[in-house]
C-alpha cells in the first residue's frame, strides 16, 4: 500500500474550518478526501469508504461514538490506532492542544500520515486564530465605542472638551489600574442610573 | 499565593489519626499546587466541582482549576497528553486503560472514587406503554419486572419482523453500558443479538428519544429525569435497582504523576475527602444543586438537580414519583474508596462481553487501576476497611445485584461463566450509529 493514494475522512461540524482542511489536504495532492458536517450515519460511510486515516475535530461531542465504532470495529478485524507514532509525544500534544484528533489505520507507514496531521493542526490553529483575529477586532471597535460615548457623557454633563473628556477618563483608568474601557463602562452605566 | 504560608496551613490541618500525610514537599522542589482537572457536566462530577468551588482545595493548598469537556475520548487522551493532570472519569476507564483497550490506551490509575448513584435506565414513553400492554408489570416499580416485560416485547417484534431496538449508552467502557447490559440479560435479553447498542453523547439522549432514533438508554444524572420531565421517556430502572454499591465516576490520573506528586496527590484526596463528605450533608445539597445549575458545569434547571440528588425521581409523564433512598452517596458506606474488587467486577464484565479475554495477567492488571493504598496514605489506615475487597459482594440484603448473582472477586471465571448471557466465543456485534 506504499503508493496508493490514502483515503481521508474529515468530520468537522465547522463548515469553514473543513473546507479549509480540506483545501490544505488537495493542495497537498490528496485527492481521495471526503468531508462531513455530521457523525449522524458515520458508521456506514466508514463501512463504504473506508479511510485510511480520519480527522475529527476534539470539540465534537460524538467521538465517544466514535471510539465505540472503533472498538468493535477492531473486533471484526480492522485495526484502528489514534495517533501515529505514540513516541511523538510532542506532535501529539500539539495536535491535542490544536484540537485536532485523528484515527489512522494501524500499520500505515508513519512519514505518509505526519504531514496530513501537521497539516490539520496547523490549519486548525490558523483558524482559531483567525477567530481570536476578528474577536480582537470586534472588542476593540465595542471599545472604542464605549469610550466615545462617555466622552460624551461628560463633555455634557461636566462641560468639558472632548480632549479634556478624554484625559479625565485616561486619568482614572490610570489612577484606579483599570483599563480605560472599563471606566468608560462605569460612566456608561452611572449615566444610565442618574438620568432618565 | 505565599508557598511558606500555605505549608503551615497543612501542617497546622489535623488529618487522621495514627497516619500522618509525608511532609510538604521541601522549598527546593515543591509538588505543583495547581491542578487541572478535566470533567464532564455532570451531577457525578459534585465532589470535584465542591472542592474547587467551597474552599476545600484551597485549605490544602491547591488551585483546583476545571475544565469542561465534551467526551470521554477527550478527557482521556487530555490527560494522556498531559493537559490535564486529573480528571473526572467513568469506573471502566482505568481498567481499560491498564487493560490496553480502547483506541488511545495509556496508563491510568485512580486513588479515589467520587461516589456512588445516579444512573437510570430510560426507555421510550411509546415502548412502555408496549411493556404495559404485557400485562405482567402489576403497576409495582420492580427494575425486573420491567425487563422481563421488555424482553415479552422484543419477542413479539421478532417474530412480527420488526427492526430490533436502538438503545444508547455513553462510552464502550462505561458503567452504562455494563449496567445496561446487566439488566437487559437479567430480563432474558441478549444484548449483542436481540438490540443494537449504540452510543449517545447523555446531553442528546431527549432528543435522540423524541425523534425516535433511540428507544432508550442508560445515561447518569440528571438526563434520565430530564427525559422523563420532558414527557418523553420512562425510567426503568436505577443504579439501586441493579447493584446499589456499584462504582460510578472515580478520579484519574497518570501513574508517573502521582509517583512525581506525592504530597500533592495526598492533599487533593483529602481535599476531595472534606468536599464529599460535605457534600453527603442533607443541609447543603441546596447550595450544591444552586453551584451544580451554573452554566459552567451541568448547566440544567437548580430544580431538576435539586430532585435529582435527593433521589425524588418523577418517573413518567403523569407525574408519578419515587424516591430512592441514597440515590447519591458521596461519600458515607466508604463511597470514596477505591476498592480493587469493584475494579475485578468490572473487569468481569469486560470479559463477559467480549471485550477483553481472561487471563491472569488482565485480571492483575484491572486490579493495579484502583489504588486504595494511596486513598490510606493520606487519610489513614482507618479510612478504609481492611476487610473491603476480601469477601463477596452482593451476599447482603442491602447489596443485592438484580439477578440474584453473587460475586466473588477470587472466582471470577465461575462468576463469568454463571451467567446464561453472555458472549461465548464471539466478538461483539456491530453497533450501528443510526
Amino acid at each position: 500500500m506504499t503508493h496508493r493514494d490514502l483515503t481521508i475522512l474529515v468530520i468537522d461540524e465547522n463548515a469553514i474550518r473543513a473546507s479549509i482542511i480540506e483545501e490544505g489536504l488537495r493542495e497537498a495532492g490528496h485527492r481521495k478526501v471526503t468531508v462531513i458536517h455530521e457523525v449522524h450515519g458515520v458508521a456506514r460511510i466508514v463501512e463504504t469508504l473506508r479511510p485510511d486515516v480520519i480527522v475529527i475535530d476534539i470539540e465534537n461531542p460524538n467521538r465517544d461514538m466514535m471510539e465505540h465504532l472503533f472498538q468493535l470495529t477492531r473486533t471484526v478485524g480492522r485495526p484502528i490506532a489514534m495517533f501515529v507514532d505514540r513516541s511523538d509525544t510532542a506532535s501529539i500534544e500539539a495536535a491535542v492542544e490544536a484540537g485536532v484528533s485523528a484515527y489512522v489505520v494501524d500499520g500505515l507507514k508513519k512519514e505518509r500520515v505526519k504531514p496530513i496531521l501537521d497539516m490539520a493542526v496547523s490549519r486548525f490553529n490558523a483558524f482559531s486564530r483567525l477567530q481570536r483575529e476578528l474577536a480582537d477586532a470586534k472588542s476593540a471597535l465595542e471599545e472604542r465605542k464605549l469610550v466615545e460615548r462617555a466622552k460624551g457623557i461628560l463633555m455634557k454633563m461636566r462641560g468639558l472638551s472632548e480632549e479634556e473628556a478624554f484625559t479625565l477618563l485616561r486619568q482614572t483608568a490610570m489612577n484606579e489600574k483599570k483599563k480605560i474601557s472599563e471606566i468608560a463602562q462605569s460612566v456608561v452605566t452611572a449615566a444610565g442610573l442618574l438620568i432618565r | 499565593m505565599n508557598a511558606l504560608t500555605d505549608i503551615e496551613k497543612f501542617k497546622g490541618e489535623k488529618l487522621s489519626p495514627g497516619d500522618a500525610l509525608p511532609a510538604p514537599a521541601s522549598i527546593g522542589h515543591p509538588g505543583s499546587r495547581t491542578i487541572r482537572a478535566g470533567f464532564i457536566p455532570l451531577v457525578d462530577a459534585a465532589v470535584l466541582i465542591a472542592s474547587a468551588e467551597f474552599g476545600f482545595a484551597e485549605r490544602e493548598g491547591i488551585t483546583l482549576e476545571l475544565v469542561k469537556d465534551v467526551s470521554w475520548a477527550n478527557v482521556r487522551d487530555r490527560l494522556a497528553f498531559r493537559q490535564f493532570d486529573i480528571a473526572h472519569m467513568l469506573s471502566p476507564m482505568p481498567v481499560a486503560a491498564m487493560l490496553g483497550l480502547g483506541s488511545n490506551p495509556s496508563p491510568v490509575i485512580t486513588p479515589f472514587s467520587l461516589g456512588r448513584g445516579g444512573n437510570a435506565i430510560t426507555l421510550s414513553t411509546r415502548l412502555y406503554r408496549r411493556m404495559q400492554d404485557e400485562g405482567t408489570l402489576g403497576g409495582r416499580e420492580d427494575a425486573l419486572a420491567n425487563a422481563t416485560a421488555l424482553a415479552a416485547v422484543i419477542r413479539k417484534a421478532q417474530a412480527a419482523g420488526e427492526p430490533p431496538l436502538t438503545l444508547g449508552v455513553t462510552y464502550p467502557f462505561s458503567s452504562h453500558n455494563y449496567e445496561f447490559r446487566y439488566w437487559l440479560a437479567a430480563g432474558g435479553i441478549d444484548p449483542d443479538r436481540d438490540v443494537k447498542l449504540m452510543v449517545v453523547p447523555p446531553p442528546m439522549t431527549s432528543d435522540a428519544l423524541a425523534a425516535g432514533a433511540i428507544d432508550g438508554f442508560c445515561v447518569g444524572a440528571p438526563w434520565n429525569m430530564v427525559a422523563s420531565e420532558l414527557g418523553v421517556g420512562r425510567i426503568v430502572a436505577t443504579k439501586q435497582d441493579i447493584w446499589p454499591s456499584a462504582p460510578e465516576k472515580v478520579v484519574g490520573m497518570r501513574p508517573e504523576w502521582a509517583e512525581t506528586h506525592p504530597e500533592t496527590v495526598s492533599r487533593l484526596i483529602v481535599a476531595l475527602d472534606r468536599a464529599a463528605r460535605w457534600a453527603d450533608a442533607p443541609e447543603n445539597r441546596d447550595i450544591l444543586a444552586d453551584v451544580l445549575a451554573d452554566e459552567r458545569y451541568v448547566a440544567a434547571p437548580a430544580d431538576i438537580i435539586r430532585r435529582v440528588l435527593a433521589g425524588e425521581f418523577t418517573i413518567d409523564p403523569e407525574g408519578n414519583r419515587r424516591v430512592i433512598d441514597d440515590y447519591f452517596v458521596f461519600h458515607s458506606g466508604f463511597a470514596n474508596v477505591p476498592r480493587p474488587s469493584q475494579a475485578l467486577w468490572t473487569y468481569s464484565q469486560m470479559v463477559r462481553w467480549g471485550q477483553a479475554p481472561f487471563s491472569d495477567e488482565r485480571l492483575a492488571a484491572s486490579v493495579s487501576a484502583y489504588r486504595p493504598d494511596l486513598y490510606r496514605r493520606a487519610l489513614g489506615a482507618d479510612a478504609a476497611p481492611a476487610d473491603a475487597d476480601t469477601g463477596p459482594r452482593g451476599a447482603t440484603p442491602d447489596d443485592r445485584f438484580l439477578d440474584g448473582h453473587v460475586f466473588d472477586p477470587g472466582r471470577m471465571e465461575d462468576y463469568i461463566e454463571s451467567f446464561a448471557i453472555r458472549a461465548t466465543g464471539r466478538s461483539q456485534l456491530p453497533i450501528e450509529d443510526g
